[in-house]
């Protein structure tokens, strides 16, 4: 029981807000004491997992610099224009737009997004000019919201789209462990048994968005609102 | 088999790019904290070249120097911006048109067809992509053919892609660490057992001598797992082999395949609601610029919630059904 020490550091060390890389670090040293690793033994695990896990750095330190130049050159202030001459769309209908491309690509085997790749220069602005040009002018704390929104949808439809795959890694993991113990469970059916709860994940996303467009609708009208009794005053 | 593309010289051009943006951090003499900043992201670019072929126990002291300057910290991003003002950006927009948009297509498009092409691809009997490597690579491939089209479509200096690169990366800031960290703290939780003890104290406290009992057991392990790991692979061997084996297929007779599907769906519940998955929550809340780093966990929270119910249940009436 004590090497869950590690997780109790972690959760403590969320709750009170402390350096994350510092918690995952003590954590890592922790544990690694109590199950009778040496200090160094302990950082030399640590170090060799890190190295081995540099691809995980790989899209966003590589995208970034085209981003960069994209946004530096308009990117953002296009898709506004764009997105203006479209009246009738609204953030939650971008999003859901996304979400439904994104989870039935996957689940066709093609990765076509990301959060660097296609969210942050993308999907989130596209929703956020949306959603100004239905509701005017709304408050940064909103605007934050409807972002946090495009990366959320795109990893729910990410994870749940992506195991309908036969050849995708969580697939082959699965298989793999049935060989390890002597079973064989056929690649199709753990696909195919996927499809409810991906189904499942789409259509509570879309209530999510349902609910995201209404309280922006609300705060739309505030905001209206506060702008109209300003100008009665003057 | 050889490759003729190895991942190394991907990570080596990773390598470059941050040594560019140390480099930059040390030339600017206005940067709040300049010198601890760019020794952060100068180790963080000697991990990527030197990864390899450096005793893995100094990289690993490095890393601990990295996790100091954050946690004291000296690794901020610059405050005040010098890049271009709003009216000129729209100026811009108007004179590119659609244009803008064709680098930033060319990544995923360009992705897609590598992940479908390039392991095909042989020279003799070298390929040129090793099967495991092709998604990596093909990403790699897709934002150098977009940096290229970038530059040719705007006619941007090349100074510019990395000053609008090391802007945004120093927004992530140090939370760039955080998903290798945390894969490397998975890996001491897994050498010192914590998985088993997890799965050993869930099996502990819920009795599993009905079908139902089993499904929450596993479906709860899993999901408990994946938040403490961040990450539903580690979970699913663990908790399938100490939970979803012995009570769900053994005991009860459920269908091995349904069990393991919608059990690694409770993984990936438990993904949406932890911050331990920096790579999919934390970094992205950095990269949208959110106040708040765990706005995105919070956002996922409620559908993580509802969806494990969903699926907890589609388990049940499943998996002994079929």
């Amino acid at each position: 029981m004590l090497k869950l020490i590690g997780i109790l550091v972690v959760v403590i060390g969320f709750l009170f807000r402390f350096n994350t890389l510092l918690v995952v670090m003590g954590a890592g040293i922790i544990t690694g004491l109590v199950s009778g690793m040496s200090f160094n033994d302990i950082i030399e695990k640590f170090s060799e997992i890190f190295v081995q896990n540099r691809y995980m750095s790989m899209a966003i330190i590589l995208t970034l610099p085209v981003i960069g130049v994209l946004e530096r050159y308009g990117l953002k202030e296009r898709v506004e224009m764009m997105i203006a001459k479209a009246k009738n769309t609204t953030a939650s209908r971008i999003l859901l737009v996304y979400l439904f491309i994104r989870e039935l690509s996957a689940a066709i085997g093609l990765n076509i997004g990301g959060h660097a790749q296609t969210v942050r220069p993308l999907v989130a602005p596209m929703a956020e000019v949306a959603a100004q040009v239905r509701y005017g002018k709304l408050p940064d704390k909103v605007m934050q919201e409807i972002r946090a929104y495009a990366a959320a949808m795109e990893n729910t439809a990410w994870f749940f789209g992506e195991d309908i795959f036969i050849a995708t890694g969580a697939i082959l993991l699965m298989s793999g462990f049935f060989h390890s113990v002597g079973m064989n469970v056929g690649i199709w059916d753990m696909a195919l048994w996927g499809l409810p709860t991906a189904t499942a994940a789409f259509l509570i996303s879309w209530f999510r968005l349902y609910r995201l467009e209404k309280r922006l609708g609300r705060f739309g009208k505030t905001a209206q609102a506060k702008t109209e009794k300003g100008g009665a005053n003057k | 088999m050889k490759s003729l593309v190895p991942m190394n010289d991907l990570y080596a051009l990773i390598g470059l790019i941050v040594a560019m943006i140390a480099i930059q951090v040390a030339l600017n003499k206005k940067h709040p904290t300049r010198w601890t900043s760019a020794l952060f992201w100068g180790i963080f670019a000697f991990t990527f070249i030197a990864g390899d072929f450096v005793p893995p126990l100094i990289i690993g002291y490095l890393v601990i120097v990295m996790v100091i300057l954050a946690a004291l910290g000296r690794v901020k991003a610059p405050s005040h911006s010098e890049g271009s003002g709003k009216d000129e950006r729209i100026h811009l927009a108007q004179r590119l048109k659609w244009k803008i948009f064709i680098p930033a297509l060319a990544i995923p498009v360009v992705t897609v067809i590598g992940t479908l092409t390039l392991d095909r691809l042989k020279w003799g009997s070298a390929v040129l992509v090793k099967k495991e490597d092709v998604t990596l690579v093909s990403l790699g491939l897709a934002t150098i053919i977009a940096f290229a089209i970038a530059l040719y479509v705007t006619k941007a200096k090349m100074n510019v892609p990395f000053q609008e690169g090391s802007k945004l990366l120093q927004a992530v800031g140090w939370a760039v660490l955080l998903p290798q960290m945390l894969a490397a703290l998975g890996g001491i939780f897994d050498k010192a057992g914590v998985g088993n003890a997890v799965s050993h104290l869930v099996k502990g406290y819920l009795p599993a001598d009905n079908g139902f009992v089993a499904v929450v057991a596993y479906c709860v392990g899993m999901t408990l797992f994946t938040m403490v790991m961040g990450n539903a692979f580690a979970a699913f061997a663990v908790i399938t082999g100490g939970i979803g084996l012995p009570l769900i297929v053994h005991a009860h007779g459920g269908n091995p395949a349904i069990m393991a599907a919608l059990g690694m769906f409770s993984g990936y519940c438990g993904t949406l609601m932890t911050p331990m998955a920096a790579n999919f929550n934390i970094v992205p809340a950095m990269l949208l610029n959110l106040d708040d780093q765990n706005a995105v966990v919070k956002k996922q929270i409620p559908t993580g919630i509802a969806l494990f119910l969903v699926n907890m249940f589609l388990m049940y009436f499943l998996v002994y059904r079929f």
